[in-house]
């Protein structure tokens, strides 16, 4: 009989990875126009790459202009129809393909993972429940309207571009998609150069619920699709979430075509932490805000802002609790953080950091043994930061967050401001008064209290000044797809 | 006189223990977690029923919880009441399994200071090596921390060189709030464990309270560099909820405390559980209870 | 010898059991034994509503959603069984010679009806709430709540519509119901009691109860624990003396018409919602 030695050992996680034996996946897929998959007009094949081994996953067929063409003119001809069905019959295809997402959730979350690096706890979390979730919503909205939007006629706007970004592929497809069809529009959609799989996926569950012919296409492809969507004619409204540079460009395509819009753009969040906050809990927020999704979230809380009287304890738990960060192999159930979304994007995040160091920031990164293949980036904190620093005004989206103290209530509310963007931000205190006061003198479209990267979809979101305009949630989430005629 | 509660959000406190629950443990890290959780237990009987034939044949378990599976290890200690320690120190002599027994009025603690002291004195004059005593809630919840301070420290007096636990009764605290505060108490008056509950109430060691205290055990750590364990007792009754509780242990105080020494959970029929995962991880097949013996 | 098929035996449903009726009594409503519900079990259902309130209430708005939507799902995979259940029923649709296209129609939008209000359950807030943008320094708002315990008298005809339109919107604002079922065609409900019993309707959320309506529509009626009482009768009599009833602990009382079509059943459903839900306004101070 043995008697455990008193002293303690280390407690490794044994790796844990999801399987993907049961994936059925094709080796290569075409655009999806007219309710089936098709070949571009013009035949070009692009693999898509695994960004935590560069291995290729499948191949993807990037849609031309020809291809941009017909799927416009298929999207019209489909539209009248699929306004003029009852409202709920509309609806009852959304609660499909709301179901179906949860049918395939294990499967979904895998692909979202393999494709674009993010770690399957978050992708089989949140990433595809929230995906499902934003379906089921809008579906129950479809016979709702005239409660959602108070008008005494409202019609669809018609054919919808949406065109969404690589950082929760899905879920981004299910914002745009679920209102803009529950609300009798068609769609074509372009989903992200790096990401197009779940996209595809989703194209599957269309044909799986029976969706009619031409309700919905995708368009996989690069940045050139999507600029040939913003420009072809016969489009009612552009929807697109990404890059506050793109969609300058996009909006400015726009001008004098009287087309609708809405933008989604980039933030610098601040992230305030009042000295009667709950210490602790403030910690886990600021580790979910900056590096839940590896910092690839446009609303991420990059700028901290600690009040002065708890300055070093804060940024010594956070860097304590940093420390704890698992980081790897997405698919292993027990990472934190996973690959950075391609190597465009990590020499993005590294420009950024060493301007930080050379302008005299003091840089710390998380020890970690990152694999040779793949596009990774250790999760770094950067203190010493001034308002002026690069690392403090421009938008990094990766694993960095940097750290500015504040003395007083006024003065955090002033820093907190002075951004061209206006997406989001977080308040810690104990004080419900302070939360509020704050939460409503904050030119921020989505303020979190004592929490941080939430998201519903009877929460609308969406940004003030640079950070966009238009909101994805709730009944604000109908307007901007529908016209009101009387 | 008011008091200062500490701030803790319980949103907040619960997605994180929440979160640490989806940990993923399996293969060699769910044995070395099912050795590991064997081996910080405080094998427990606490009822009006036992006797010292029931306390002899807990002690054998104790020391050789699965005769089957020699790398099982032995538990921490037997947690007993106060009459049937001497039964339990001499059958679990010359076996490094510990014999603690509560004290102080468990479980309510509705008793004079003097017979919360008395209590401890034949608890430790009968060959206790550690004491679990229950704070005064009725001082607590009536705002009197001097008097809950000075209870445990007086009991501490008392332990001699019994090292004391401090069960907070942390259901009938009524906030997370409360909970931190009175760990703070508790340590500050000279806790060696500071311990969740009775497992006498309506709830015991739920994540979210032990996430709490874990936090203001390493607080208190950091400020003062004295080292107080903890001890996770009542409702911890399969394998998934006691190795839920060691990755929040380790993940909040780090693997330097999974050791006896500083980490313990109260319990009972959670060791057959650990058994049976522990024999399924070998064997590929789902137990019954007839596998292992019951005491 | 041709295959002796097993009869059902018909019971009542409370607190998501199928029991007999305390009372031990049936009647013969067309060639099957009905259970006749008692005072008792009218007790025992309210007790049962009132126990799964809260925890109903306490489930997030989505999850209520989802819960009711699978319960269609469920009606509508019991469609053939229902329609020829309902075929025939009905006395009042005999006499009027409505054939089985009447009866699909009728199973057909209770589905629909029940999909319509699942998808009330995430909504109801936005529309019914609000922020009060008070003239002080206060972030006021209020929010609709589910009342409690809700009793339904539900109508003759249409059996199983009828019922759907009182059951739905009660269950979509947050509250769980106990139903006296049609007397004059208990069926159709009882079997629906069936399906809602294997979908994830938690137990003692929808209570449904067969028997002599004048007589549990009175206990229910009087019933101290109940915060609503929804009269879909069409008895004029029985509404006033439910009105008077509830007067004794100030229930909340609504008397409609039988829904006899989706529409019926769904055009008002804010009005539906609202006449089981409670407001709630809280204030905060907004400052420092």
């Amino acid at each position: 009989m043995t008697v455990e030695p008193r002293t303690s050992i280390v407690w490794e996680y044994a790796p844990a990875p999801e399987a993907t034996d049961h994936l059925r996946l094709a080796e290569r897929y075409g655009l999806f126009i007219g309710g089936a998959f098709c070949e571009p007009a013009e035949a070009r094949y692009v693999p898509t790459i695994n960004p935590a081994t560069e291995e290729p996953i499948a191949e993807i067929a990037w849609a031309g202009p020809r291809d941009v063409e017909r799927a416009i003119e298929v999207a019209r001809a489909a539209q009248p129809r699929w306004a003029a069905l009852p409202d709920r019959e509309r609806g009852k295809y959304l609660f499909r393909i709301a179901r179906l997402i949860q049918e395939r959730a294990r499967e979904l979350a895998v692909v979202e993972t393999l494709d674009g690096g993010k770690p399957l706890r978050e992708s089989r979390d949140v990433d595809i429940p929230l995906a499902a979730a934003h379906f089921f919503h809008y579906a129950g909205w479809a016979d709702k309207l005239r409660y959602g939007v108070v008008a005494r006629k409202v019609e669809p706007l018609g054919v919808v571009g949406q065109i969404v970004p690589w950082n929760f592929p899905l879920l981004m497809a299910a914002w745009k998609l679920a209102p803009g069809l529950a609300c009798g529009n068609t769609a074509i959609l372009k989903p992200a150069e790096t990401t197009p799989l779940t996209a595809l996926l989703l194209a599957e569950i269309c044909q799986e619920a029976e969706l009619p012919d031409g309700v919905v296409s995708i368009l996989p492809g690069d940045g050139t699709v999507g600029a040939t969507l913003v420009r072809a004619p016969g489009l009612d409204k552009i929807a697109f979430t990404g890059s506050t540079a793109v969609g300058r460009d996009i909006q400015t395509a726009l001008a004098g075509r009287g087309m609708e819009l809405t933008l989604e753009l980039g933030g610098k969040s601040a992230n305030i932490v009042f000295e009667d906050a709950a210490i602790d809990q403030a910690v886990e927020g600021i580790v979910n805000g900056i590096f839940f999704n590896q910092g690839h979230v446009c609303c991420a809380g990059s700028r901290l802002l600690i009040q002065e009287s708890v300055l070093d304890e804060v940024i010594a738990k956070l860097w304590a609790r940093m420390g704890r960060l698992r980081i790897g192999d997405p698919l292993d159930k027990n990472t934190d953080v996973g690959a950075i979304n391609s190597a465009e994007q990590l020499e993005r995040i590294e420009t950024l950091v060493a301007a930080g160091e050379d302008e005299g920031a003091v840089r710390r990164s998380v020890a970690c043994s990152l694999p040779e293949r793949g596009y990774w980036f250790a999760p770094t904190l950067f203190t010493d930061v001034s308002p002026a620093h690069r690392i403090a005004v421009e938008e990094i989206f990766g694993p960095v967050v940097s750290v500015l103290s504040f003395r007083t209530q006024a003065e955090a509310i002033e820093k907190a401001n002075n951004s061209r963007y206006g997406l989001a931000a977080g308040i810690w205190t104990d004080k419900g008064a302070k939360a509020f006061e704050v939460a409503s003198a904050l030119r921020a479209g989505v303020v979190w209290q004592n929490t941080y990267n939430h998201f519903d979809p009877t929460a609308a979101f969406g940004g003030y000044k640079e950070s966009g305009f238009g909101r994805e949630g709730g009944p604000a989430g109908l307007r901007p797809y529908l016209r009101v005629v009387r | 006189m008011s008091r200062r509660l500490a701030h803790v959000d319980r949103v907040g406190i619960e997605e994180r223990a929440a979160q640490l629950g989806a940990r993923s443990i399996k293969t060699t890290a769910k044995q070395q977690g099912i050795r590991l959780a064997v081996s910080v237990i405080d094998l427990t009987t606490l009822e009006g029923a036992d006797t010292a034939g029931k306390v002899r044949q807990l002690c054998a378990k104790a020391v050789c919880p699965a005769p089957t599976i020699p790398e099982i290890p032995s538990v921490a200690a037997i947690c007993v009441y106060p009459s049937l320690v001497a039964v339990a120190r001499e059958a679990l002599a010359g076996t490094g399994v510990r014999t603690a027994s509560v004290a102080t009025g468990f479980p309510a603690g509705q008793v004079s200071l003097e017979a919360k002291l008395r209590d401890t004195e034949d608890a430790v004059a009968a060959g206790a090596e550690e004491i679990d005593m229950v704070i005064s809630r009725e001082a607590f919840l009536a705002g009197d921390d001097v008097r809950v301070m000075r209870e445990v420290a007086r009991v501490k007096d008392a332990c001699g060189d019994a090292h004391l636990k401090v069960i907070l009764e942390t259901a009938e605290l009524g906030s997370y709030d409360h909970v931190r505060h009175a760990s703070m108490l508790a340590m500050e008056a000279g806790a060696d464990f500071i311990k969740t509950s009775t497992g006498k109430a309506a709830a015991g060691a739920t994540p979210g309270v032990c996430l709490v205290m874990l936090e203001a055990i390493r607080d208190h750590v950091e400020r003062t560099g004295r080292i107080v364990g903890f001890k996770a007792a009542g409702g911890v009754s399969t394998s998934k909820a006691a190795l839920h509780r060691l990755v929040l242990v380790k993940e909040t105080l780090g693997d330097e405390w999974l050791t006896p020494d500083r980490l313990r959970i109260g319990a009972s029929s959670v060791l057959n559980d650990l058994l049976m995962q522990y024999a399924k991880t070998e064997s590929g097949r789902y137990g019954r209870s007839e596998d292992f013996s019951r005491e | 010898m041709a295959r002796l098929p097993v009869r059902k035996t018909y019971k009542l449903w409370i607190g998501g059991a199928f029991v007999r009726s305390e009372s031990g009594r049936s009647d013969v409503v067309g060639d099957v034994n009905i259970p006749r519900g008692s005072r008792k079990d009218v007790r025992e259902a309210v007790a049962a509503a009132r126990r799964a309130a809260a925890p109903w209430a306490a489930r997030t708005a989505y999850n209520r959603g989802q819960i009711l939507y699978r319960a269609a799902e469920a009606l509508e995979s019991r469609r053939a069984q229902l329609i020829a259940v309902l075929d025939g029923a009905e006395p009042g649709a005999r006499a009027r010679g409505e054939t089985q296209a009447r009866a699909e129609a009728e199973v057909d939008a209770a589905v629909d009806v029940l999909v319509h209000y699942a998808g009330w359950t995430d909504k109801l807030q936005a529309v019914l709430g609000g922020i009060n943008p008070v003239a002080a320094p206060f972030l006021s708002f209020s929010l609709p709540e589910p009342t409690g315990v809700v009793g339904i008298v539900a109508p003759d005809e249409p059996s199983l519509l009828g019922l759907m339109a009182e059951v739905a919107p009660a269950l979509a604002a947050g509250n769980t119901v106990v139903a006296i079922l049609s007397e004059s065609a208990p069926h159709p409900g009882l079997d629906l009691a069936e399906v809602l019993g294997v979908a994830d309707i938690p137990a003692g959320v929808v209570n449904l109860l067969s028997g002599r309506r004048g007589e549990l529509a009175m206990t229910l009626g009087g019933h101290r624990d109940l915060n609503a009482i929804l009269d879909a009768s069409g008895d004029a009599s029985l509404g006033a003396e439910l009105d008077r009833l509830a007067a004794e602990t100030i229930k909340r009382a609504r008397h409609g018409n039988a829904a006899t079509s989706y529409d019926q059943a769904v055009d008002n459903a804010l009005e539906r919602i609202a006449a089981v839900t409670e407001m709630k306004t809280a204030w905060h101070p907004v400052g420092a």
